[in-house]
Parts: structure tokens; C-alpha cells; sequence
């Protein structure tokens, strides 16, 4: 490869850090969602290789449905602490708390959808203009036409036949008070982009995503592991089996993968040869055909 | 350890554009299959959609038509990004809508493109359509054009048929600045040539498509000759370090080369280049860096570093082609906001030369730009803009125009060049103009010397020679040549030619009506005082409005404003065209061009007549020179 020839992840790289910067530079009160999964790690990641030697200047905020891989609180403390970034926690058990929103009815209910509630008022709350997500357009279907600077209105609804073209690398912030911005560095990047960019930055990422063994049991075509908010019925059978995660968010709604890789080298080569996406494992986008885009639509990440 | 392809891959970003029925979604549904990047849940779902429709194959379409309005109306109605990747290199498609309505989504693609699939139905051949993606992947400066004729299964494998589509396309495409252009026979929907050769097309002795798309050269479109660093931010973590955050537009720095930084224009030297991985000893154009500098200079958002010796041009005039992307239609009274690199400035279009109908690339009048549409235009802008053409520099050369009310960006411009007739433009204050046209708070200052003395002195009268006239007629020239002979008398002039001016005081006003009127009473005013301060002033202005002339008439004491009009039949004029403007207003390139599109009402009592087209320079100016000795200006010789 020639001295002046980049490699896609370079490339990757180079545009994620331009976009972060660009935020900052555009807005004048940023944020970064952060989730604890692999896409949020690499965005904070790129966050810290933006700014340096200087300091990432916004705070990561996750929205905490309460129904957390204890392993991702853990993870998400140490993050704060090496990259020397300040936190901040929405909780949706407080929006619950606050009638602000309600607890879905049944047995072990997800607290998917309630997110959006918690993270709308997050964004009021702290004046937030702009929040940078991990999104990836290859993720789905409805994902593949959003823009790097995803306009919302006042409602924070995004209305997919209202988005301003995007040409080149120019990004248009400008927006109305009370208006605001979801930004999607990773836009242009794939499941293995990560995996490889992980792997190529030595990235720590937390013990779920590398084979373990676990209590899990099979539920809507999905083994989910065994915890308080994930507790058996009758018929459910809890089994003990050598698990990993693909995706991590919301106990209630991640499916593990029955596998044995347990290093980054064999999880790239798992997914190379993976035959279903990473979000066939997640219950949240199974419930109707155009799923994703309902709740994008509302405001959801 | 396993071996990793990944760390030598590379990137290719390319558009596709196609008619609704010309397969384009089941090509890159066939790209996706066949190379494994699309999963058996996404296979499930669309078989499942597709069962439902009662459809006998599994729709392929299905893959990349996101949104449910378009699933419900079966078109693709705005730019999809899809990914896939094989060993060798990492493919971002920009999968665009090819409908005469969605101009803006192919322009939004092509942008990032460094290669088109244009798809081409074998049953139909080279269709308007086809035309306009070949002209707007010109337009964008796309590398590379590959041209896909599909459904070659429809038309029994014909080699006669792909021939002849070839020859069709070539033919068009030679009008257009199409690098290099590719052929290539398929079926998406049965797979022939698109991943692999298959046997139906022996003929046929190139590459598949995705060989092609594997081999196809990448990053020729970047330009790694001419160092431009737009700055993103200043970063100083503390009082030690400073360094500026931006992603290299072109070009390649080292440390120790030296650089200037605009607008400032002030020079200094790399010192290092900076990323979280380590110093660099050189960068190139995509890098996102940190660059510190020798010296402490201040530099901002906006701000552009260049190598010395390599300079961008800069102009607040630029000639530019625009892609009106918004419902709005392009309002001349708008001041847009004009943004360029990491830069915002506002801007208004100040002439709207020609639209190009995107089908039969004819050129045609035109008083806006609406939703789709594709004009030449002039635009002005608030300060000078640091730019390439983007012939030279797609980086620098691209722009967008964002309406200060919706906020929403309603235009993509690429600039051709710097406006010749405006080039050294300083700033063009027209967003305060009618705020500053009164200012009642301001009382005249007499200057303490009066303009008797100042006259005494320099041995003859003060006056103003307004010199009227068709675009030319030969006021300039004639002009000119007065002022050697007054100068050599040892006569004060001014000279105020109306080329000049519009580069710098009137820079910021057009050729309408309205901007005429100000232009010569921004002249008058200037020509009183230097008037007042005891000179000859010549102007020369077309000035084709008798009223205008009375206006600047109506500045000076009776007797010292001398209108000559310098006469010459229209015809003569148009012939001798020397800045070649006739030509341009006859093809309709300038607009309101007096003689040709806008009317010379011609003084009905003149102070003197030369008629150019039937006495030489000289005598017309010895004329001048008798009229002002009898009048009493200048003493007889």
C-alpha cells in the first residue's frame, strides 16, 4: 500500500473523528449516549482520539433501564475513569417513579421502549442540543437512510421524509431553539468494522461479548440470561451453556449466542461466518416489520 | 495468531442509479447475497414479505427498500447506504432513487463518490435517463462510470444488443468529462457477470462487476498535490500546548514545511503533527489531525492552512453550478448561508446565468432554480471565500447554501471559478446596505481648506467629466488618454472607471435597475468629493439612465459637471466588444446588458458629443480639451 493509500478502517477513523469534532464545534452543548455496548466503547474511544492531548469536552450519559448486565455498570465505571470524562445517569426507573412513564404489563417486562421517555427528558433536563450515538447504518433497514446529523424537532420525532440532504463531508447543525441533533459517527461502519477496529486498537470491552458459561433460558426464539429481571416460568427450563453476547443493551431484550469464541481474533472470524445480524439476537425489533422505524420515528435512538 | 486481510483492505464508495424497472435494487440485492452480506434473518423477512405480495421469486428489492412509505409505494425515494466487503476491499454503496424528481438524492451520492453504476435495461437501451445519471455523474467529477446492461437474459444473451447500447452510450458520453467509462453485460436477477461470469454470455471476455469494483483504482479523485487544512477547532489542553483539530482537505504536510494561514495570510511552520497514536512524520488528505505550529498566531474555525507558494484562490465573487435541493425555489433576495469546508459565510445569488435541463443538457433562461433544477450562477459572498475550482479539488471546491429561516440546506454548489469581472472583491456589505444609506446622525465635515484654495494652487478649476455611453463605445479609452494629456499639464485628476469601482466599492451590486441607480450614485458622491477637494474628476459609466445622470449632475455647482457623450452605433460597439460581453449577453450568459436585454436612453443636452465611430481617440479627446479651456477648467494652451 502506498504511502498516501488509507485503509478502510483509517478511513473509518478519520471520518468518525471529523464528525465528533464537528459537533463540538457546532454545538454549543454536546453529549454521548453511552450504552455499554461495543459501538458506544469505539465512539468513546474516538472521542478521546479526537481531542488528544486534550480532554474530551462532553459528558457520556447512558440511560439506565435499571436492567443491567452488572458486568456493563462495572465496565462503564472503569471507562469514566480512564478516559477522564464526566458521567451522567438517566434513570428510567425515575421517569417510572415520576409518572412520566409506565412499566409494561406481563412477565418480565423490557424497558426498551420506556428509554425514550427517560432519554427526552435527559436531553430537556441538561439542554442537551446534540446527542452522538453509536448507531450504524447497516444495522437496519431504516437506519441505512439516516444522515450523520439526524435533525429532531422540538418533540425529538425524526420525520424521514424531512431530513436535509448531506453532501460531501459538509454538516448542517443549524437548528431552531428547542430543536435538536442525534449524531452518528459510526454511521459508515459494520458489526466486523468494529470488531476489527477493536481488535486492531486493543480495546477493552467487557467479558460478556467472549464466550462464557452462563444460566440462560429459551425465550421467543431467544436464549436470555437468567437474573432478577429475568426470571423463569413453569414451562421455562433454565439451562447452563457457553454463551456470548453480540449486542449488548437491556437484559430483558439481548440474546446470547451459543458460542465458543473467546478471543477477538476467533469473534472476528465467528462473525465473519455468521449468518444472521447481530439484531435477529434482540426482541425489541421483532415485533413488526417497520419496528425500528416506529420508534425512531418517536424519538428513540 | 490468524492472519488479518483487514489491515491491508481498502475502501471504495460508489453510487448506483437506475430507472424504477431496471433492476438496480436487485443488482445490489445480488451483491449483497452472493457475497454473504445479507443474513438469513434479512433473507427470512423478505421472503416472508415476498410471500405475502404472492410473488413467485424471492424480491430481492425488498433488501434495500427501508422505509415503509417505500415499500408501500415499491420506490426508492432517498439516498440508502449499504455496506458489504470482500477480502480485498470495503464497498460503501450509496444506493439512489433514479426518478426525474430525485435530481437531489443522485447529486447527494454522487458527492462521496469515487464510482457510478449506471444500470441500463437491455430491452429499452440508452434512455433519457441513463443520460441524466451519466450528466450529473460528470457534474459531481465521479471517477469512474461503469455502465451496467441489465436483464441481458430478457434479450437472449445478445452480444449485437450490449454492442450497440455501448456504442450509444460512448457516443453521448463523449460530450461529458467522463474519465473512464466501462461496459458491462449482467443479469441481476440470475447473477450473470455480476459476481461471478457464468456461462450465458461467452462473448463476453471482461471482468464481472464485482472483479471490476475490487480492481477499480481508489482515491483518484483525491487531490494529494495541493496542502489544504481547513481548521476545525483550536484545541489547548493547557498553556504548553496548541494545537488545530481538522481533517486534511488535500494534499500532504510534514513538520518543518512552511505554511500560511488565511485569511491572516500570516506564515509560519509546522511543528508537529499530532494524533493520539503519535507524532507524524507526514500526513495526507482524509487524515483527521492535530497540526501545532512554530509560531503563535491566531487562528480559529474557518480559518484555512496552506503550504506557502501553493495558495487556494480567494474571491467574494465565485461562478458556480448549483443543484437546487428544496421545495423553496431559489430566492436572489435570500442572503443564504453559504458553508465551505469548516467555514460559514452568508451569500446571495446575484445572477442566474442559465438553467441546464438535466435531459437534453440545453441551456436555458431562467428567473429561479426550483426543487431538481441544475443553473449556472454568480454568487456574492459577505467575505472572501479560500476555494479550488472543483474540477481541480472536489474538497475545496464544494459547497452548500442553508436558508437562514428553515435552517435546511436548500442547494449543493460546486465552484467553477472566481468571478473575473468581480475577482478582487473585498466585501460585499449588502446585508447593510439600506441600514446605512441614512445616517442622520452624521453632519458634513468642511474640510478646513476650501476648495477656492485648493484650486489656487493647483492652477485650474475642479470639475467632473462624466463620460457616458454604450459598453464599447470607447469611454475608457478615450478617457484614458485625456487624463495622460491633463496629467502632463500638471492637472489633479481622479479617474473612476465603473469596471474598478465594481471590484471594490460597488463590488456588492449587480446589473438590475435598482443596483444600477446605486452604483452611480455611490459614483457621484465619490466624484463630488473629489470635486471638493479641488480636482478633475473623469468617470466613466455606462450610466444608461438619464435620471441617474441628473442625479449625479445635481451634486455639483452649475457649470462644473460636463456629461460627454461618447457616441458609437450599436453595431460598431457590438463588433469591437472588447471585454466580450455582447457575446455573453447574446447568449443570454449576462442578464439586463444594456443594448442587448436593457435599454441606453441617450442625453438629450449633453455638454459634448464624440461620436467614436467617426473621429479617432485623439481628436475626441482634443475636443474635450478645447471645450474645458473654452469653459474655463483648464487654461488655454
Amino acid at each position: 500500500m502506498s504511502n498516501y493509500l488509507r485503509t478502510h478502517l483509517q478511513q473509518l477513523e478519520a471520518e468518525a473523528i471529523y464528525v465528533i469534532r464537528e459537533t463540538v464545534a457546532q454545538f454549543e452543548r454536546p453529549v454521548m449516549l453511552f450504552s455499554g455496548g461495543k459501538d458506544s466503547i469505539v465512539m468513546a474511544y474516538l472521542a478521546q482520539r479526537a481531542f488528544w492531548p486534550g480532554k474530551i469536552p462532553f459528558p457520556l450519559m447512558h440511560i439506565d433501564t435499571g436492567h443491567n448486565f452488572p458486568e456493563t455498570l462495572e465496565y462503564r465505571d472503569w471507562l469514566v475513569q480512564h478516559l477522564g470524562v464526566q458521567l451522567v445517569v438517566a434513570s428510567v426507573q425515575d421517569s417510572i417513579d415520576r409518572g412520566r412513564a409506565q412499566e409494561e404489563p406481563g412477565h418480565n417486562p423490557s424497558r426498551n421502549t420506556l428509554q425514550t421517555v427517560t432519554l427526552l427528558d435527559a436531553l430537556a433536563e441538561h439542554k442537551f442540543e446534540a446527542a452522538m450515538g453509536g448507531g450504524r447504518r447497516d444495522e437496519e433497514k431504516a437506519r441505512a437512510k439516516e444522515r450523520f446529523f439526524s435533525h429532531r424537532d422540538r418533540y425529538g420525532q425524526w420525520d424521514p421524509k424531512n431530513q436535509r440532504p448531506e453532501l460531501w463531508s459538509l454538516y448542517n447543525g443549524r437548528k431552531h431553539p428547542g430543536e435538536g441533533f442525534r449524531v452518528f459517527p459510526l454511521s459508515n461502519w459494520t458489526e466486523m468494522d468494529v470488531w476489527q477496529y477493536i481488535r486492531l486498537n486493543d480495546i477493552p470491552i467487557p467479558g460478556l461479548y467472549f464466550s462464557h458459561p452462563r444460566n440462560v433460558l429459551q425465550r421467543d426464539g431467544m436464549w436470555l440470561a437468567v437474573s432478577d429481571v429475568i426470571t423463569p416460568l413453569p414451562h421455562e427450563q433454565v439451562e447452563h451453556r457457553i454463551v456470548r453476547f453480540r449486542t449488548i443493551g437491556d437484559l430483558t431484550c439481548t440474546g446470547a449466542v451459543e458460542s465458543a469464541a473467546s478471543t477477538l481474533d476467533e469473534i472476528i472470524l465467528e462473525v465473519a461466518a455468521a449468518r444472521i445480524t447481530e439484531r435477529g439476537g434482540r426482541a425489541d425489533d421483532k415485533r413488526s416489520e417497520a419496528a425500528m422505524e416506529d420508534r425512531k420515528k418517536v424519538g428513540y435512538f | 495468531m490468524t492472519p488479518d486481510p483487514y489491515l491491508s483492505m481498502d475502501m471504495l464508495r460508489f453510487t448506483t442509479a437506475g430507472s424504477v424497472d431496471d433492476g438496480k435494487s436487485t443488482l445490489i440485492g445480488r451483491l449483497l447475497l452472493d457475497t454473504k452480506s445479507i443474513f438469513e434473518d434479512q433473507l427470512e423477512a423478505v421472503e416472508r414479505a415476498s410471500q405475502l405480495r404472492g410473488e413467485e421469486y424471492v424480491d430481492l428489492a425488498l433488501f434495500t427498500d427501508g422505509l415503509r412509505a417505500e415499500r408501500e409505494q415499491r420506490i426508492t425515494i432517498d439516498v440508502a447506504y449499504r455496506f458489504f466487503a470482500t477480502p480485498k476491499r470495503k464497498f460503501i454503496i450509496a444506493d439512489t432513487p433514479g426518478h426525474i424528481q430525485y435530481t437531489r438524492n443522485m447529486v447527494t451520492g454522487a458527492s462521496t463518490a469515487e464510482l457510478a453504476i449506471i444500470l441500463i435495461d437491455a430491452q429499452h437501451g440508452v434512455i433519457t435517463q441513463s443520460k441524466r445519471h451519466g450528466f450529473i455523474a460528470s457534474l459531481l467529477q465521479i471517477p469512474h462510470v461503469l455502465v451496467a446492461v441489465n436483464k441481458m437474459d430478457l434479450v437472449g444473451y445478445d452480444q449485437a444488443v450490449f454492442q450497440r447500447i455501448a456504442a450509444d452510450y460512448t457516443a453521448f458520453a463523449s460530450k461529458l468529462s467522463v474519465p473512464s467509462l466501462t461496459f458491462i453485460p449482467i443479469s441481476a436477477l440470475l447473477g450473470d457477470n455480476v459476481v461471478h461470469r457464468g456461462e450465458n454470455m461467452p462473448w463476453y471476455d471482461g471482468p464481472s462487476l464485482l472483479h471490476h469494483l475490487e480492481n477499480v483504482s481508489v482515491g483518484a479523485s483525491r487531490n494529494l498535490v495541493d496542502f489544504r487544512f481547513p481548521v476545525q477547532m483550536a484545541v489547548r489542553p493547557n498553556a504548553g500546548f496548541r494545537g488545530f483539530a481538522g481533517q486534511i482537505a488535500s494534499g500532504t504536510i510534514k513538520p518543518g514545511e512552511d505554511v500560511v494561514v488565511l485569511p491572516s495570510g500570516r506564515s509560519t511552520r509546522v511543528r508537529s503533527i499530532v494524533t493520539f497514536g503519535g507524532e507524524l512524520a507526514e500526513a495526507a488528505a482524509g487524515d483527521s489531525v492535530m497540526l501545532t505550529l512554530e509560531d503563535e498566531i491566531d487562528i480559529s474555525r474557518g480559518d484555512m492552512i496552506v503550504r506557502s507558494g501553493n495558495l487556494p484562490q480567494a474571491s467574494a465573487a465565485l461562478q458556480c453550478t448549483l443543484c437546487w435541493m428544496s421545495e423553496e425555489p431559489l430566492n436572489r433576495r435570500t442572503p443564504y448561508i453559504l458553508q465551505h469546508t469548516t467555514r460559514q459565510v452568508r451569500a446571495h445569488v446575484d445572477e442566474l446565468t442559465y438553467r441546464i435541463d438535466v435531459d437534453s443538457l440545453h441551456r436555458e433562461p431562467a428567473q429561479t432554480l426550483t426543487l431538481n433544477e441544475i443553473g449556472r450562477v454568480r454568487l456574492v459572498t459577505t467575505q472572501p471565500l479560500f476555494f479550488d475550482s472543483y474540477q481541480i479539488n472536489r474538497a475545496t471546491g464544494n459547497f452548500v447554501l442553508i436558508d437562514p429561516y428553515s435552517n435546511n440546506t436548500v442547494a449543493a454548489g460546486m465552484i467553477r471559478r472566481a468571478d473575473q469581472e468581480l475577482a478582487d472583491l473585498k466585501v460585499a456589505n449588502f446585508l447593510e446596505k439600506s441600514a446605512t444609506l441614512r445616517s442622520p446622525n452624521v453632519v458634513w465635515e468642511r474640510t478646513a481648506i476650501g476648495r477656492e484654495q485648493r484650486e489656487q494652487r493647483h492652477g485650474h478649476q475642479a470639475a467632473v467629466i462624466w463620460f457616458t455611453g454604450l459598453s464599447g463605445s470607447g469611454k475608457s479609452t478615450v478617457a484614458r488618454l485625456l487624463e495622460r494629456r491633463l496629467y502632463d499639464l500638471g492637472i489633479e485628476t481622479f479617474y473612476l472607471d465603473g469596471d474598478n469601482v465594481r471590484h471594490g466599492l460597488n463590488g456588492d451590486l449587480g446589473f438590475s435597475a435598482a443596483d444600477r441607480k446605486e452604483n452611480i450614485r455611490r459614483v457621484g458622491e465619490v466624484a463630488k468629493l473629489a470635486f471638493e477637494h479641488g480636482h478633475l474628476a473623469l468617470c466613466t459609466f455606462i450610466s444608461p439612465f438619464r435620471e441617474d445622470r441628473r442625479f449625479a449632475r445635481s451634486l455639483l455647482p452649475e457649470g462644473r459637471f460636463f456629461e460627454v457623450y461618447v457616441k458609437c452605433d450599436l453595431e460598431v460597439a457590438k463588433r469591437r466588444d472588447p471585454k466580450g460581453l455582447y457575446a455573453k449577453a447574446l447568449a443570454g450568459e449576462i442578464k439586463e446588458f444594456t443594448g442587448v436585454t436593457s435599454p441606453y436612453e441617450e442625453p438629450e443636452a449633453p455638454d459634448l458629443v464624440v461620436e467614436t465611430d467617426l473621429i479617432s481617440v485623439e481628436d475626441a479627446v482634443e475636443a474635450i480639451m478645447a471645450e474645458l479651456a473654452t469653459r474655463g477648467i483648464i487654461g488655454s494652451r
